[in-house]
């Protein structure tokens, strides 16, 4: 379980995080929507070791939250892949080195189902492609965790279908848990347990889909919608 | 992808009902294996955690049955087939006596209506 508690996160004058506070259970697939510079990607980052809070604390299965948590959770940033020169069998080769988790037959066989060609330069893939070669990368590790940011940002419809498709086949409910930042929440909704909404660097809800539904009589983009409306 | 759901009602329970519809249309057959609950929920572009919810909950219902390390099979119990077809008429018939209700249509000229149309579509 991760746990943060009035964590906040400066740059420079401006306040990223503001005193948030949130618990993320293990086994679901959690989405993480807002506004641009709601404080999203800051977030993972903190989630991920790779900033740490200027107050308040962030903790993993109750200790303290450092770079060392790379180890159980893998990291998929918005930015493209790095290594253009690398076909994607060598890509996997390197992951291989670096990730003690990483497992090069389930990678091999995501991007199988991904219809992918492993001889395949990743500088001569298109874009789409790229992308999901990304998820393969990302996916191909037996991490606790999943942080995905914007997995689906500036991708067509059909690969967007795929990456959805490969999250559900290639992740364990049981065990493994999957934070998404998406602003395609009507889109994704049906795949999400749970949704966190940030607003200013604060959670303003934190409610299962399910939850929506059943009490609020409407689906998450409509709620999401009305919490900013009411200005919660 | 996947399904298309409707806004107002819980994904889960809208997965149930689609289900419900393939036996009752036959679709699904008694006996049937239905999918696994990871390839069911690829399909249908769901959470598997979802897809498990709808499959413990057609158990509940004695709609199917899960055999150890087999699946989940529809319920080859003839008569709660029968039942569930006729939950499914009176729930159609509910609603649309709510509605002719409503607008104050009277029972003579709705029946004879019906029985209009019913000819046609025999």
């Amino acid at each position: 379980m991760i746990e943060l508690k009035e964590v906040s996160k400066k740059y420079g004058g401006r306040k990223a995080l503001d005193g948030l506070t949130l618990t993320l259970p293990q086994g679901k697939i959690i989405g993480l929507v807002g506004e641009n510079g709601s404080g999203k990607t800051t977030l993972l980052k903190l989630i991920a070791g790779l900033l740490t809070p200027d107050s308040g604390r962030a903790t993993y299965g109750g200790s303290k939250i450092t770079r060392k948590i790379a180890s159980n959770l893998a990291y998929m940033p918005d930015t493209d892949l790095f290594y253009p020169c690398f076909t994607v069998n060598q890509l996997f080769d390197f992951y291989d080195t670096q990730f003690a988790d990483f497992n090069p037959i389930k990678a091999k066989e995501i991007a199988q189902f991904l219809a992918i060609e492993l001889d395949s330069k990743v500088k001569s893939l298109s874009k789409g492609n790229r992308g999901r070669v990304k998820i393969a990368t990302t996916l191909g590790r037996e991490a606790d965790y999943y942080l995905l940011d914007e997995p689906f940002s500036g991708l067509d419809p059909m690969v967007r279908d795929d990456i959805t498709k490969g999250l559900i086949r290639f992740t364990d409910p049981e065990r493994q848990t999957v934070i998404m930042s998406t602003h395609e929440l009507k889109e994704m909704e049906p795949l999400l347990d749970e949704i966190v909404v940030l607003r200013e660097g604060r959670v303003i809800a934190h409610e299962a889909v399910d939850e929506i539904r059943d009490t609020h009589g409407k689906d998450a983009t409509t709620w999401m919608v009305s919490l900013f409306r009411e200005g919660r | 992808m996947g399904i298309d759901f409707l806004p107002d009602k819980p994904i889960y329970q809208q997965l149930i009902d689609r289900i419900t519809g393939d036996i009752i249309r036959g679709t699904l057959i008694p006996g049937e294996k239905l999918p696994s609950v990871r390839d069911y929920a690829i399909e249908a572009g769901v959470n598997a955690n979802t897809m498990q919810r709808v499959y413990k909950e057609l158990e509940q219902l004695e709609l199917t049955e899960t055999k150890r390390g087999q699946g989940s099979f529809v319920t080859e119990d003839e008569s709660r087939i029968a039942r569930l077809r006729d939950e499914m008429k009176e729930q159609l018939v509910t609603s649309f006596i709510q509605s002719v209700e409503a607008l104050g249509f009277t029972t003579t000229e709705m029946t004879e209506h019906l029985r209009k149309r019913g000819g046609e579509n025999d």
